[in-house]
């Protein structure tokens, strides 16, 4: 035991850093600073760099949203809230005697439940998620099969046309989908000048437009997980297939199909999962009288200064994506352990 | 080649081709009415470059874009030290306490939906300036240096994972023989480390780059007075309707983003055919 680390405060420092003195005295330097030279060896300094960051950066500032969600409201302070965790003093002397309060408002979850602006546009979110992840899927995975059928020359050229459009802005992207599905936009004057259809078709601000827009910006992050599978396959399987009379369909069933789950799997939940608590795509293309709940927090917090209810839709919103993203670390973990195989 | 494959073949061969045409279709429309010399985006009147001029002299664009490469490039090289460092703990620095929760803290930014992250950031820069204030009496705003810190931290978990991919690829034989000869670890990882683990430094660091250069929802939430980069002027503007201007600038980003990968793809193969030719004049002595 170190008794110079056991030294009283000083008088007088009552103030502002009083606990912290109070700290200081008590934990005082001398402790844990031999602590650190004794068992803070380079690999652990090396450790603690990432570690450090994140914890300040992405540790702390959820935990400051989980508090937030259960605080009190009051729209004319700044910031707009009363936090649950007060230090109240009770009574005056020589020692300010105090207490902490902790006081927990659930109004945010409670409002989630019972006002429908909340839980109809979650379940809008899920099923244009959930929409937007099968046409993905439908028009993802005949692409990744035939690059995975196709020479490795041109099975180069591909990927890379697949990728390119990632690095290339995504907002610009989609910005190019306004000027075509406009009511004078591109696709409806060339179907007019055609002569297909007599007037313009509304295509901007539907659900079909969001689809679009999603499946679009998304369809990369499922083609790539699916063509690394589909590359793996063994082809003896299909000729052995085929050579004890299977057609081709029934073979694909029987035999591609089941051996791609894991890459089905894979891209399925890496395009739901941010197709969720997309807000750039919605915002532009999407629908206004019906919202997804990222714009929903989004107003929530900006427009109504309602800090408490936005932090309890984030928390909301984590819990509706913490079975997939769990779903998805499995299937990356098994992955990993059947490559190491 | 036998039926299956054929039959199979055509159907995916076609949607390949249509799914090509989906995702090349915008991008080209918007190159084509850069050059649209009219001011609806959709109609076609004539060839006109003046687009190109009045982008050059559109300051806020300018300025934006400026604000947006210096927060990119600062905050892909911190995203690229911090998630080297962690990419080399992760892979290299074998079992230690508390290994299981770096991992899933850089993983976690991954799959985080934007809009959390961006909140999150938001509310803890308020703690700070309220703590700062409270403390110290000082006052500071939200501006660029907010922004590089989010951006470093949700485009660090992508450099990790390059990282710690690209070393779980190499076995760790050079590093020991380089620890058994005396090396110092420090310098084990600036000699023989790094120069291995160069090209995936590289790629994250373009990667870390285009994120932060292309992000909108993060940047929204920990922006500051006068700080708009160059993604939040787009969809300030895009909101408001179609603007040939903002074709201009997107010709000009592909165009950009084309070049560096036809030279990368071009650089790369040159050096892998100096390689082939190098182990073919070994072989031959």
């Amino acid at each position: 035991m170190n008794t110079t680390a056991r030294l009283a405060a000083p008088r007088g420092t009552h103030g502002r850093l009083g606990p912290l003195w109070t700290f200081f005295f008590r934990y005082g330097p001398p402790r844990w600073s031999r602590y650190v030279v004794d068992h803070w060896t380079g690999q652990r300094l090396v450790i603690a760099v990432p570690y450090l960051w994140l914890g300040i950066f992405f540790l702390i500032p959820f935990l400051i949203v989980l508090t937030i969600s259960f605080a009190h409201e009051s729209p004319l302070d700044r910031p707009p809230y009363d936090s649950p965790f007060q230090w109240v003093y009770l009574g005056e002397g020589a020692l300010k005697e105090g207490a902490l309060q902790i006081r927990l408002m659930v109004h945010g979850y409670v409002q989630l439940i019972t006002d429908e602006l909340y839980w109809s546009s979650m379940l809008f979110s899920l099923q244009v998620a959930a929409v937007s992840t099968l046409l993905c899927l439908c028009l993802g995975y005949p692409m990744a099969y035939a690059i995975s059928r196709a020479s490795p020359t041109s099975r180069n050229i591909f990927l890379m046309l697949v990728i390119l459009p990632f690095w290339t802005s995504f907002l610009l992207r989609v910005y190019a989908w306004i000027g075509l599905l406009k009511a004078d936009g591109v696709i409806n004057n060339v179907l007019l000048a055609i002569g297909i259809i007599d007037e313009p078709i509304t295509m901007l601000k539907t659900n079909f437009a969001l689809y679009v827009g999603i499946t679009y910006s998304y369809l990369p992050f499922m083609i790539l997980p699916l063509y690394s599978n589909l590359e793996k396959h063994d082809n003896t399987l299909l000729e052995a297939a085929s050579d004890l009379g299977a057609g081709p369909i029934r073979a694909f069933l029987r035999i591609t199909l089941p051996l791609s789950m894991p890459g089905i799997l894979a891209g399925s939940l890496l395009v739901f999962i941010p197709a969720v608590g997309e807000y750039v795509i919605p915002e532009l293309l999407g629908r206004t009288d019906q919202l997804m709940i990222a714009t929903q927090l989004y107003h929530e917090f900006f427009n109504n200064r309602g800090w408490p209810n936005a932090c309890a839709v984030a928390i909301a919103m984590l819990l509706l994506l913490v079975l997939p993203i769990m779903f998805f670390q499995r299937v990356q973990n098994r992955e990993l352990q059947a490559a190491r195989k | 080649m036998n039926a299956p494959n054929r039959t199979g073949g055509l159907f995916s061969k076609t949607m390949l081709a249509f799914g090509f045409v989906f995702l090349y279709l915008p991008i080209f429309t918007l190159i084509v009415f850069s050059f649209n010399d009219s001011r609806s985006v959709t109609v076609w009147a004539s060839a006109t470059t003046k687009w190109y001029g009045k982008l050059l002299q559109d300051d806020q664009i300018l300025t934006a874009a400026w604000l947006s490469v210096r927060v990119g490039a600062m905050s892909a090289t911190g995203a690229v030290i911090l998630g080297t460092v962690a990419g080399l703990v992760l892979a290299r620095f074998g079992p230690f306490r508390g290994r299981a929760l770096l991992q899933g803290l850089t993983t976690a930014p991954l799959v985080m939906p934007e809009i959390i992250t961006g909140l999150s950031m938001l509310l803890l820069f308020v703690s700070i300036e309220q703590l700062v204030h409270w403390l110290f009496g000082w006052q500071f705003d939200r501006g660029a240096v907010t922004i590089t810190i989010a951006h470093i931290t949700f485009t660090m978990a992508y450099v990790t994972v390059v990282v710690q991919s690209r070393l779980a690829g190499f076995d760790d034989s050079l590093e020991e023989a380089a620890l058994d000869l005396g090396a110092r670890p420090a310098k084990v990882f600036f000699r023989i480390t790094v120069p291995l683990i160069l090209p995936a430094i590289l790629s994250g660091w373009l990667l870390a780059f285009t994120l932060s250069w292309d992000d909108v929802v993060v940047t929204q939430f920990v922006t500051g007075p006068g700080a708009d980069t160059l993604p939040l002027v787009i969809f300030s503007r895009v909101r408001l309707g179609v603007s040939p201007v903002v074709n201009a600038l997107a010709t000009v980003m592909v165009l950009i983003v084309a070049l560096g990968v036809i030279l990368s793809a071009i650089l790369m193969r040159r050096q892998e055919q100096r390689r082939k030719r190098e182990e073919q004049m070994a072989a031959t002595g």
